[in-house]
């Protein structure tokens, strides 16, 4: 038996900061990813897997599953069940392997066109549906893996490959979407508040039902080249930062004021049946019944 | 308690160069003006200045840089 | 033989039978016609076993869900119909790719597009092989009888399992929705295989490593392996690879795990074909016509004889060759405007004619027609010989129907 030196030592005055250890929720070999200089998917990322360590949850039971896009690439990099579907389908198959194993935390990483657009049937259902999963829309207004084309949540007159002379479209507000859809946590973060952004995801996590994430992050590479801002840092301070009000913020500001601006934070939270446990309730009572 | 006691605390700067981008995140938002661009590389210019508030390694989209206190 | 009671039930039915016989414990789907019923009654009997069942919002949703579901270990389905089942094509590639087991019922109905949802076809045989788009391996089992859906699906679950790929269920609406007695075997009766597991630590897990051979063991998720599934091209380990010799290797593989497999997964029934002049190649409701054809044209002295592949992909190849070698014609009678009939005459090599019959008027196609085209065949082939009449058939079209009816 040798003593431990190191209870001889006298005790810091301050702890020392240490950074956050990505380390063990990153699959080892995978970095650097595919995502281009500035864009705020990495970003994203890194406050999602500080949620779940404060969650404490093992990593064996967290499955991650995406469709197809840049933010879809999530899963690959990390160490967790990871499942990367078809474009759009995610929830659905989120669905069939949550049923099947009731015990996995669902985390569904999906970008606004996989998740709005070609998936966007799927996201209403699941969110009436109110299943335990947390789906975090990784929201850069754009689709970046087929290099900057119009989506479901480009702002109007905004430039894309698709709308070279600036979208007519209306986009979607993605928590309205999913509050009317029927999930029961609701919110938003952006990739500049980052610690917001920690805490909103942790929330969601722990929250028992259908849980929306919309973040709103930057893609340099095409909305940011084709729309003239000249960096990421540019972008995140105009769009996240300046673009964005906290709910609370928001009280005190007239609609004039609200104007053309997203609401950050938890903007919707309330309690429904899980589906899962529904379901358990239903063959309970069936078998019952025998 | 005395200010002027406030000890000074010292931090090591690590960045991986295989994983940054250049994309000069880091150093457009450091308060004390540590980093800088070196062509498409950040680089420590000033690591006395450095007050370890991490917001280099927070908004690093490449987890391509850390801050470690000494 | 004493306690099995004999039941009387619709094809449908004794698919989700089938499919609980051999353990299926995940159902999603959305209702067509006219697969419906196979939805319905696993939505009954499911949850009284502890099994899932769930509605999807649509046929994409349903494909996806049952391999999500797959991935967490249940045997899972899904049973859909024509506009249904193209909608499930991406979803189906997406399985093949990814090697995940599951079964898909396709209650055939005609086509193409809303076509006539409740009239019987056979006009998605090409799309059960083709529908989805690249190359990839196909297992669809195609039943003729209500016990016979019965028994090909709890095949089409075992293969399913065994080749880690999805198997699809092909029957026509007739067969689908038909009632015949039908006899459930005992448990344990009929053999149910299961996955197979992987025995390694999780660390050294890789789902698709073909070290031991083309099908590695699956693990489900939130057993303790962690490990990576995606649609791109990957390698043994799962994550995706832009390597052009495992790209290649992992397309060969897929196409290989039935390919080198074929002779265990090809299933067919012969009917008086040792001695036939004339074959007949019929499947689902037509070889049951071409039975009846072959009885009556038998009772006339014409030798003709049926193959029946219960197996249709993969193609026949070997017994359509080996028919052809003895045969002068190869009759082809199916609902649909000639597909399976170039698949014969793809194997037939020219040895002997391929003649199809087609219908599409939502009607079965009778053994009249069947009997007339052979009976016209015979007249052709002793015409080009020598000249001399053959026997022709004289019975009227009612009394067929009826016989059919009857036996």
């Amino acid at each position: 038996m040798s003593t431990p030196t190191e209870e001889l030592k006298p005790l810091a005055k301050k702890k020392k900061k240490v950074p956050f250890n990505y380390e063990p929720y990153i699959r080892g070999g995978k970095l650097p990813h595919i995502w281009c200089p500035g864009c705020g998917h990495g970003i994203v990322l890194k406050s999602l897997l500080r949620a779940i360590h404060t969650t404490g949850m093992s990593k064996d039971d967290i499955a991650m599953v995406s469709g197809i896009g840049c933010s879809s690439r999530t899963p690959g990099y990390v160490d967790f069940n990871t499942l990367h579907t078809l474009h759009g389908r995610a929830l659905a198959y989120a669905t069939g392997l949550k049923l099947a194993k009731p015990k996995l935390k669902i985390i569904v990483t999906t970008g606004d066109g996989d998740a709005l657009a070609i998936g966007g049937n799927h996201f209403i259902h699941a969110c009436r549906r109110n299943m335990d999963m947390t789906i975090l829309v990784y929201n850069n207004a754009i689709y970046g893996m087929t290099s900057g084309q119009s989506s479901p949540t480009t702002p109007q007159g905004m430039i894309s490959t698709t709308g070279r002379y600036g979208s007519i479209e209306p986009p979607f507000d993605t928590c309205q979407l999913a509050q009317a859809a029927g999930a029961t946590f609701v919110a938003r973060g952006t990739a500049y508040h980052f610690q917001e952004l920690e805490k909103i995801i942790y929330e969601a996590i722990l929250h028992k039902g259908t849980s929306v994430v919309d973040i709103i992050d930057a893609c340099p590479t095409y909305y940011g080249r084709f729309n003239k801002y000249k960096t990421p840092s540019e972008m995140m301070e105009k769009i996240e930062k300046e673009g964005t009000v906290s709910v609370k913020q928001a009280e005190k500001l007239t609609p004039e004021e609200l104007q053309g601006k997203f609401l950050r934070g938890i903007i919707h939270r309330s309690e429904r049946p899980e589906y899962c446990e529904e379901y358990n309730k239903l063959v309970a009572t069936v078998q019952a019944k025998k | 308690m005395a200010v002027a006691e406030k000890e000074k605390r010292t931090f090591r700067i690590d960045i991986y160069e295989n994983l940054c981008k250049g994309c000069s995140i880091c150093v457009d938002y450091c308060p004390t003006n540590v980093l800088a661009m070196d062509g498409n590389l950040v680089i420590v210019k000033d690591l006395d200045a450095c007050n370890g508030c991490q917001l280099c390694d927070n908004r690093c989209p490449d987890f391509a840089i850390q801050v470690f206190e000494e | 033989m004493a306690n099995q009671k004999k039941r009387f039930m619709q094809g449908n039915e004794a698919c989700t039978e089938g499919a609980f016989y051999a353990g299926c414990r995940f159902y999603a789907g959305y209702p067509i016609t006219p697969s419906t019923e196979v939805m319905e009654i696993c939505g009954t009997r499911l949850p009284k076993v502890g099994g899932v069942f769930i509605q999807m919002e649509d046929e994409i949703a349903s494909i996806c869900a049952i391999v999500g579901a797959s991935l967490g270990g249940l045997k899972a389905m899904t049973a859909t119909s024509g506009p249904g089942f193209s909608l499930m094509q991406e979803g189906l590639g997406f399985a093949c790719m990814t090697e995940v087991p599951c079964v898909i019922v396709n209650v055939m109905r005609s086509g193409p597009s809303t076509g006539f949802p409740t009239g019987p076809s056979q006009s998605d045989v090409m799309q059960a092989k083709w529908g989805t788009h690249g190359d990839h391996p196909a297992i669809v089992l195609s039943p003729a009888s209500v016990e016979e859906i019965f028994h090909e699906t709890v095949r089409a679950f075992n293969l399913s399992e065994i080749y880690r790929t999805p198997v699809i269920l092909l029957y026509d609406e007739i067969i689908g929705h038909m009632r015949e007695a039908i006899t459930i075997p005992e448990p344990g009766a009929v053999e149910v295989i299961n996955r197979v597991a992987p025995n390694c630590p999780p660390n050294e897990y890789k789902p698709y490593d073909n070290k031991l051979g083309d099908i590695a063991p699956l693990a489900s998720y939130g057993d303790g392996y962690r490990f990576h599934v995606t649609g791109l091209y990957h390698a043994a380990d799962g994550f995706p690879t832009n390597n052009t010799k495992m790209i290649e290797d992992a397309a060969r593989r897929l196409l290989r795990k039935v390919d080198d497999n074929k002779e265990r997964i090809w299933k067919n029934e012969e009917y008086f074909l040792d001695d036939a002049e004339i074959g007949i190649f019929a499947y689902g409701v037509s070889a049951r016509s071409a039975k009846f054809a072959v009885r009556e044209l038998r009772k006339k002295g014409i030798k003709a004889g049926l193959l029946r592949p219960i197996t249709i992909w993969p193609f026949p190849d070997a017994a359509v060759e080996e028919m052809s070698k003895r045969v002068k014609a190869i009759i082809v009678p199916e609902m649909n405007l000639g597909q399976i009939v170039y698949e014969v005459e793809r194997a037939a090599k020219g040895r002997c004619d391929v003649k199809g019959i087609f219908r599409v008027d939502t009607e079965p196609i009778r053994p009249i027609q069947i009997m007339d085209c052979i009976t016209g065949a015979v007249l052709a082939l002793s015409e080009a010989k020598n000249g001399a009449k053959p026997p022709v058939s004289t019975m009227t079209e009612m009394m067929v129907e009826r016989d059919m009816i009857d036996g």
